[in-house]
């Protein structure tokens, strides 16, 4: 059985009388150590998935249906302490901004001691000993000092350091990181994302990787789960599916990366944009802007078999030219 | 924010901010140390002769050494009342805005975070408060009290009653603005942060968002002070505030009163003018205040 394991899970929000799903029945699985790469445009659902995850789904929204199995363990039936017991102690979380994320009024000692006792019977001195070991972990020089120092102090990519270090305080399983570079310098992102494929490696932790970016993707993670418009449309090896692709949705967007374009060539742009939730085509959401869309694809949602939900799915040669 | 030194800088840089605070620490030392600084304890009746009723200040003729703001009809010296009358103005303005801090800081946070019926609740509640003039629930609620306890019981207690009165009746300003600095705050990455974390709401609530909105409760704090000053001078101007024996800043203006139309207009006229300065001291220092913390006040200077 994996370690994680969410079946069919709907995210749902009121909309006058009715609802709109932002998640439209998504599985996934993942195993001890594991590190499964979440790709998809914005307001594909990435996000609410990882949220969901967390049972944080924010008011009105809500989890209409599903499951979600975390060692065997239906996280939705848990009460709302339960739940925090699981929160950041054994799936932890990091945000795309630690600008923001960082509380601008209490000290990095503060919050890291703070997170530490929410999960742990701990003296201040223990507490204070392991934060350091955790700051030294994610190479902050002078740890030491910098407990005592506010965000404003440090630099974009040594507070996306701290948040690194807070996630893994408590020695989690899982660790969801939600696009963890994408707010961060260019000469930075390689640094963070590095450190946390060696910190996850190092201490066997699962990693669900939430980007658009498919070229950090193919680089850290093992698996891959494409995701569009609240529904997962291909999953699959990172390595398989970078190669060939089967959805033309991935197709479309590994040949938009500027590896796969030839030099000086225009790169490729998916025609269109995504559907917002609240206007949804019927059939396969990605059917207005595909090129081999049928009749079936306009009347039917085509189902997820053989790791991608498309009725005409590029064959293995043609995908992988 | 601001930090602590940029503080201070803008303090000292700013006169109108030097002479407020100076005003504040003369009158709140004054106060402090009256019964070693006053000529006379007004509460000790042993020291009070009804022979020195109604003199005028020393330097006008018939005036007294001893009295170098005269005396009010009991013989009490004005300056000792004053400097008594100032600590009792003082102490219920600080003790109903901790009151109403305590109690509009909590429900406005609880409001905010949770919203929902309790917000819709407690805001609606706060509007029947407010509509309510101040003035109005404090006469109600004291005269009630005066009518249901005898004058000495009411005596011992009017302090208290003061505090508890302004501070019930003026909490909703705090709730909203504490309210509505939530709203703003909860909406950030680090409240999600901290849920993610598995922190308890509580401790969401006062370990992260409230520190997040102290910089106005600061603000309107120093200006609720004098607004319970000046209540609390209305109500005992009423006869309705602290009794005739240990009179606050409004009771002496109150017990001058009756004289002034007879000549002796030194018995309100300094309580008054001690009243105004510490008023109005308060009000700049609430102005500064406001100014110096508001990032979107400040003209590039730090």
């Amino acid at each position: 059985m994996a370690m994680l394991d969410v079946s069919d899970l709907h995210v749902a929000f009121p909309r006058g009388k009715s609802e709109v799903e932002a998640l439209r029945g998504v599985n996934l699985t993942l195993e001890k150590g594991e590190r499964l790469g979440v790709v998809g445009e914005s307001g594909a659902g990435k996000s609410m998935l990882a949220f969901a995850i967390l049972n944080l789904i924010a008011e009105p929204g809500r989890v209409s249906q599903g499951r979600i199995e975390f060692h065997g363990e239906n996280l939705l039936d848990l009460s709302e302490r339960d739940i925090r017991g699981i929160r950041g102690n054994r799936i932890s979380m990091i945000f795309q901004d630690p600008m923001v994320t960082l509380n601008p009024v209490l000290t990095i000692g503060t919050q890291m001691v703070e997170t530490l006792k929410a999960h742990r019977r701990i003296t201040d001195a223990q507490a204070h000993r392991l934060c350091v070991e955790k700051l030294k972990q994610v190479a902050i020089p002078s740890a030491e000092s910098r407990l005592d120092a506010y965000p404003h102090e440090l630099s974009g990519g040594l507070r996306q350091r701290v948040v690194i270090a807070i996630a893994l305080l408590t020695d989690p399983e899982v660790i969801i990181a939600d696009e963890p570079t994408t707010a961060l310098d260019v000469t930075i992102q390689a640094e963070i994302m590095a450190l946390i494929l060696k910190l996850c490696r190092d201490n066997d932790v699962a990693l669900i990787l939430i980007t658009h970016d498919l070229g950090v993707v193919a680089e850290v993670t093992e698996r891959i789960m494409i995701m569009y418009a609240g529904l997962c449309v291909e999953t699959g090896s990172t390595r398989g599916i970078i190669r060939a692709p089967r959805h033309p949705y991935t197709a479309g967007l590994l040949k938009a990366l500027p590896q796969f374009a030839g030099r000086g060539a225009r790169l490729y742009q998916i025609p269109g944009s995504m559907p917002p939730i609240t206007a949804l085509p019927t059939g396969c959401a990605y059917h207005p802007r595909c090129d081999r869309a049928t009749a079936e694809c306009r009347s039917r949602i085509p189902p997820l078999e053989h790791g991608h939900a498309c009725f005409h799915p590029l064959d293995q040669t043609e995908a992988a030219s | 924010m601001i930090s602590f030194s940029a503080f201070v800088k803008r303090f000292l840089s700013d006169p109108v901010a030097i002479g407020a605070g100076l005003v504040l620490l003369v009158l709140l030392l004054m106060a402090v140390l009256a019964p070693l600084l006053a000529p006379q304890n007004p509460y000790d009746l042993m020291q009070l002769s009804i022979m020195d009723s109604e003199m005028p200040p020393s330097w006008k003729p018939g005036g007294d050494d001893r009295f170098p703001l005269g005396t009010d009809a009991q013989g009490r010296g004005v300056l000792s009342t004053i400097m008594y009358g100032t600590g009792i103005s003082l102490l219920i303005g600080l003790g109903a805005v901790v009151v109403q801090g305590v109690l509009g800081i909590t429900l406005g946070l609880v409001a905010g975070y949770k919203g929902g019926w309790i917000d819709s609740f407690l805001m609606r509640l706060a509007d029947i408060q407010l509509s309510l003039s101040t003035l109005m629930m404090a006469i109600i609620a004291l005269a009630l009290f005066q009518a249901a306890f005898d004058a000495n019981v009411y005596a011992d207690y009017a302090i208290i009653m003061l505090i508890l009165v302004i501070g019930i009746a003026e909490w909703p300003k705090f709730a909203r603005t504490v309210r509505s600095s939530v709203l703003g705050e909860k909406k950030k990455e680090y409240v999600d942060a901290a849920r993610v974390i598995g922190l308890p709401a509580r401790k969401i609530m006062w370990g992260h968002i409230l520190p997040n909105t102290l910089t106005p409760v600061l603000v309107i704090s120093t200006i609720q002070v004098a607004e319970a000053i000046m209540i609390e001078a209305s109500l005992s101007f009423l006869g309705l505030g602290m009794p005739v024996d240990r009179p606050s800043l409004g009771s002496l203006i109150r017990s001058g009163f009756e004289f002034i139309f007879s000549g002796s207009w030194w018995i309100t006229l300094y309580p008054a003018i001690v009243l105004v300065v510490l008023i109005l001291a308060l009000n700049l220092m609430g102005d500064w205040l406001r100014d110096v913390l508001n990032p979107k006040l400040r003209r590039g200077e730090d």
